[in-house]
């Protein structure tokens, strides 16, 4: 782990088998996917349901507006980055949802359904085909959705690979204080 | 409303109690079985019965199941079914996303505990050892009624001396904090009645008022089937409702504790008395003796501040003590009650009824390690095995990633060989390295504690 060594230094890929791991581990809800020169993550591609884009792209501005008003609204699930596509390439309107985090999604399900409920987050997924009536209730059932869905990358890079984004923001603060310090000495 | 009338006394109501034996249970044919279910319902105390006996009448047993061992009773398949994944898979098969590897894995638990034959659990309490040799005998008298169900096991469970206070192998004081549910009061009287404040006066003072600081009271469906939880719907439940309603699941968990390899870390880490109660605190986040949370007292123990449960939870971490130099981040009470929003915005999801108690011979402190198998033996109470209880384990106890610290809990978690543990310190942290581990897991399982009538169902069943 980066903690122990410089890997960060070095860029790292790696290709994965086709199923997105080397071999079965479970979770609590699952199979895992392991980590990565880019962290953990997932990709996620479901058809949008009938006339529900504009809607969809609403969502954007209320996750904007959730996260301007409480920054640190998403801190609980470990997350780099989010990205969210609409697109279609012949075959209807697909959503992709695709996240990388510093942990499994496994292990924080429950939290990012929670999350999602708080943030009004959850009601995009509500506009996508066969996602479950009884998502506020059915874990399992909302993990199954995820699991189904999921499109593990069969190869993943970085260019500063396997760096959490704590490791990442102290080394920024480090980098802030010590210009600080170097204006007080001059 | 809780149905105190229906519900096993269990995870309301702590039997006041210094001795306790778990007998484990298996059945070899179904009718047995269900005659043995039907001979104990009398002996199985209720919330309401415990809670209006005289104190010290403990007679009373509690009976929870195994998935196998519903089906050995004859629960359909199809009902069999609507059980949850980790109940019907059970603790053993699902070590590895637990944690427990190596000499922590199933192959080496004792007790007959990783066994498909491990169908049920009696919990029987005792005011004292005559009191236990009595119902101890009596059980026997049941089990010679039906020949075809056999103890598998059994675990004598007592209290570690000297029992001024109550407190585990190592020395820690325990039974400080438990989560409290919303609604349930009381009186005086024994009356059942709806809480309209922490205030009521209460024959269980536990669950009737909050202590400040600790988790606002639980909707009732977080530890008990078929009531709202706190998403304020009542979750999808197992089937028929009569087996589920006002039922919980207890996850057990069997932990030796290495008490000369503990003692020895902190010999080996502090040099007077002082230093190594202060290393002892550093690891749980309390004061050994007392209690007292280390974010209120950072450098020394206060016996005032642990034993007053108006301040003994009053702390949290994230605005108190956001890097752990008072209390370690990986500490164990930090780990199993995170108190910081940047960590759990849904610590009320989280929460389990602590059970349970030491087995083995007391250690005095000045004898050497004499190897002899001690330990706690828990059950933790939930409505959810997975959300509550495998969350706790597998990620904030056994995930190396946990806050980054490339540890596991010293005291809960599955560690097998050395391991090390961060203590946040100016100017720079502390590692302490190449412990031996303090513990090892030697047994679990998963059990549902039914209600009344579900024994009744249960040992009616064709
Ligand atoms: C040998 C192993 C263990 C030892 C020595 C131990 C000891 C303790 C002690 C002394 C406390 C503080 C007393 C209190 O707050 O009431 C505590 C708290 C707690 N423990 Fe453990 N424990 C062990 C294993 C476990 C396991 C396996 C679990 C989980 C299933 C667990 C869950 C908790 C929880 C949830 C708390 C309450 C934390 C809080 O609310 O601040 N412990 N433990």
């Amino acid at each position: 782990m980066s903690d122990n060594n410089n890997s960060w230094a070095t860029p790292a890929a790696l290709a994965l088998p086709k199923e997105g791991y080397f071999e079965l581990e479970s979770g609590r809800y699952g199979p895992t996917f392991p980590k990565t020169p880019a962290n953990y993550g997932f990709t996620i591609i479901v058809k949008v349901k009938e006339g529900r884009e504009d809607i969809i792209r609403e969502y954007g501005k209320t996750i904007e507006a959730a996260v301007k008003d409480s920054p640190n609204v998403l801190e609980p699930l470990k997350l780099h980055f989010l990205r969210w596509v609409l697109f279609d390439v012949g075959s209807g309107l697909h959503f992709m949802y695709q996240g990388i985090f510093d942990t499994d999604f496994d292990k924080y399900m429950e939290d990012a359904i929670a999350l999602f409920n708080s943030t009004g987050v959850t009601t995009v997924f509500v506009n996508l085909e066969g996602f479950p009536e009884d998502w506020k209730t059915n874990i399992d059932a909302v993990t199954k959705f995820f699991r189904e869905h999921q499109r593990p990358s069969f190869l993943e890079y970085g260019e500063y690979p396997y760096v959490s984004a704590a490791e990442v923001k102290s080394a920024l603060k480090l980098k802030a204080a010590f210009s600080e310090m170097l204006d007080q000495m001059q | 409303m809780l149905e105190l009338e229906d519900i096993q006394h269990y995870l309301l109501a702590r039997p006041n109690a210094v001795i306790a034996q778990y007998n484990f249970i298996t059945f070899h044919n179904a009718e047995a079985g269900r005659k043995w279910v039907e001979a104990l319902i009398p002996t199985v105390g209720t919330a309401q019965s415990v809670l209006a006996a005289n104190p010290n009448d403990m007679r009373w047993v509690s009976l929870a199941f195994t998935w196998n061992g519903l089906q050995k009773l004859g629960v359909s398949e199809e009902e069999l079914a609507t059980f949850p994944e980790a109940f019907r898979q059970g603790m053993a098969a699902r070590a590895a996303m637990l944690g427990d590897t190596g000499i922590n894995h199933p192959d080496n638990w004792e007790d007959n505990m990783a066994s498909e034959d491990l169908h049920a659990v009696v919990i029987l309490f005792a005011r004292d050892k005559d009191e236990r040799e009595r119902c101890i005998k009596k059980h026997q008298e049941y089990l010679d009624q039906t020949p075809g169900v056999e103890i598998l096991s059994t675990l004598l469970l007592e209290a570690v001396p000297p029992l001024d206070y109550v407190h585990e192998h190592f020395g820690y004081r325990d039974r400080i904090t438990t989560p409290v549910i919303e609604g349930m009061v009381i009186g005086a009287k024994g009356e059942v009645a709806i809480s309209t404040g922490p205030k009521e006066e209460s024959r269980i003072p536990e669950f009737t008022s909050t202590s400040p600081g600790s988790h606002l009271p639980s909707k009732p469906g977080e530890f008990f089937l078929g009531y709202p939880d706190e998403t304020g719907v009542i979750p999808l439940q197992p089937q028929p409702e009569v087996l589920s309603k006002n039922g919980s699941y207890l996850a057990y968990r069997k932990m030796q504790e290495h008490v000369g390899a503990f003692r020895n870390f902190l010999k080996q880490n502090g040099k007077t008395i002082e230093e190594q109660e202060l290393v002892a605190a550093k690891l749980m986040g309390r004061w050994r003796k007392t209690g007292a949370p280390l974010v209120l007292s950072p450098d020394k123990d206060d016996r005032e501040l642990g034993f007053d449960n108006q301040r003994n939870n009053n702390f949290d971490y994230e605005k108190m003590d956001p890097h752990g130099y008072a209390c370690p981040v990986g500490s164990h009470c930090r780990r199993m009650n995170v108190r910081d929003t940047s960590v759990s915005r849904i610590m009320n999801r989280r929460l389990i009824i602590r059970r349970g108690g030491t087995y083995g011979p007391y250690l005095p402190d000045d004898a050497p390690d004499d190897g002899a198998n001690r330990g706690i033996a828990v059950f933790a109470g939930c409505a959810d095995i997975s959300r509550q209880f495998e969350f706790l384990i597998s990620v904030w106890a056994n995930d190396p990633e946990f806050e980054h610290l490339n540890e596991r809990d010293p005291f809960a978690g599955s560690i097998d060989g050395a391991f090390e543990v961060t203590i946040p310190k100016r100017p720079i942290k502390k590692k302490l390295k190449g412990l031996q581990a303090f513990t090892t897991v030697r047994g679990g399982a998963y059990f549902f504690l039914p209600g009344i009538k579900a024994l009744k169902y249960l040992a009616s069943l064709q």
